[in-house]
């Protein structure tokens, strides 16, 4: 049996990478070499993972330099040409130990993006239909599959330069609810989300839609609300 | 977070304001080019673009408009890269910005009067 060197990154603010050995097998993927490590070789390791099946948004790490989703990404894929892994927390949020890092920032800006949905009508009215046909729908259908992985804010440039900048996820996640026609929130989430530190500082460097793992495009999504915040700006809803 | 730089609203002015100066600047720097590469293109001298230039309304307007357009993109696309290069937020960063602005305002119409008067 063939074996995969893999160098993984161990502690918090000061860390380095230790070297391991695992076995190496056919469709193998990130997910499965960081367990195998855990299980036989290094009990003491830290990292984090659920439904192991690409629902749950909780796996992602740095592979290879590369923010991914360690639980769909195979062993063949994310080594390409070199010979080795090398395994590291996500990059733009503090570590805990080894591969875990604090998601309290990433959260956090959601709620500050006010991407909480905040409805208008009682549970004693009827249900408020939306064509499946709708533009709005349809947009809002673009950017739902969220999983709030962080892979997007790890990739991004602007999160690392502007550590208040809301990031993709948060801003793609606003725009779902600009374009729910449901929701009542629109003038505040809109003044959450412009300016300097919501989308109006993004660069459109398209990395987030480049590397998030459910194919999103939270540039879009960004360049929606720049639209839309610049017309509520010039009516002066802003 | 950074250091508040005026509302939200302002903010997001600045940035419909630097869109409208880029879409005026496309235009304008593809007219520039195009005089340019025709105007040398027969050996035209300094002189003799001059005796062009001089007295000719259209070109003090399409100028006119050139530095104006400049004046305001410039500044504000400088200001995030003060921000995050920098780490220069603030206040004192826009009123630097300002005053580049009017710089660049201040050279580019004398620049602009030159070539008329």
């Amino acid at each position: 049996m063939s074996r995969l060197k893999v160098r993984v990154w161990r502690g918090s603010g000061e860390g380095r990478f230790e070297s391991f050995e695992v076995p190496r097998h056919a469709s193998q993927t990130v997910l499965d070499v960081v367990t195998y490590i855990q299980r036989v070789l290094d009990p003491t390791l830290a990292y984090r993972f659920a439904c192991r099946v690409g629902m749950c948004g909780s796996c992602a790490m740095t592979v290879n330099g590369i923010p991914r989703w360690t639980c769909r990404t195979h062993v063949d894929v994310a080594l390409k040409d070199r010979g080795e892994l090398a395994i590291a927390p996500l990059r733009n949020l503090p570590v805990i130990r080894d591969l875990v890092t604090d998601m309290t920032a990433f959260f956090d800006k959601w709620a500050q993006a006010k991407g909480g949905f905040q409805g208008s009508r009682t549970r004693r009215e009827p249900f408020h239909a939306i064509a499946p046909e709708k533009e709005s729908r349809k947009r809002v259908d673009a950017a739902i599959e969220c999983i709030g992985c962080a892979v997007c804010y790890s990739a991004c440039d602007v999160v690392a330069r502007n550590p208040g900048y809301l990031g993709p996820a948060a801003l793609n996640r606003a725009w779902t609810l600009v374009n729910d026609e449901r929701d009542a929130a629109r003038a505040e989430r809109l003044r959450a989300v412009a300016g300097d530190a919501g989308c109006h500082a993004c660069h459109t460097h398209v990395s987030c839609t480049e590397r998030c793992p459910k194919q999103l495009s939270p540039t879009a999504a960004i360049a929606g609300l720049k639209r839309e915040t610049a017309r509520a700006a010039l009516r002066g809803e802003l | 977070m950074s250091a508040p730089q005026g509302s939200v609203r302002q903010q997001t002015l600045l940035w419909v304001a630097q869109r409208a100066s880029a879409a005026v600047l496309a235009l304008c720097v593809a007219v520039h080019l195009a005089t340019l590469i025709y105007a040398v293109r027969g050996g035209l001298s300094a002189a003799e673009i001059l005796a062009r230039t001089h007295a000719n309304v259209v070109w003090l307007v399409f100028y006119t408009v050139f530095v104006l357009a400049a004046a305001v993109h410039v500044p504000i696309g400088l200001r995030p890269v003060l921000a995050e290069w920098a780490g220069w937020r603030g206040r004192s960063s826009d009123a630097a910005l300002l005053g580049f602005a009017m710089l660049i305002t201040w050279m580019g119409l004398r620049a602009v009067a030159a070539v008329f008067a």
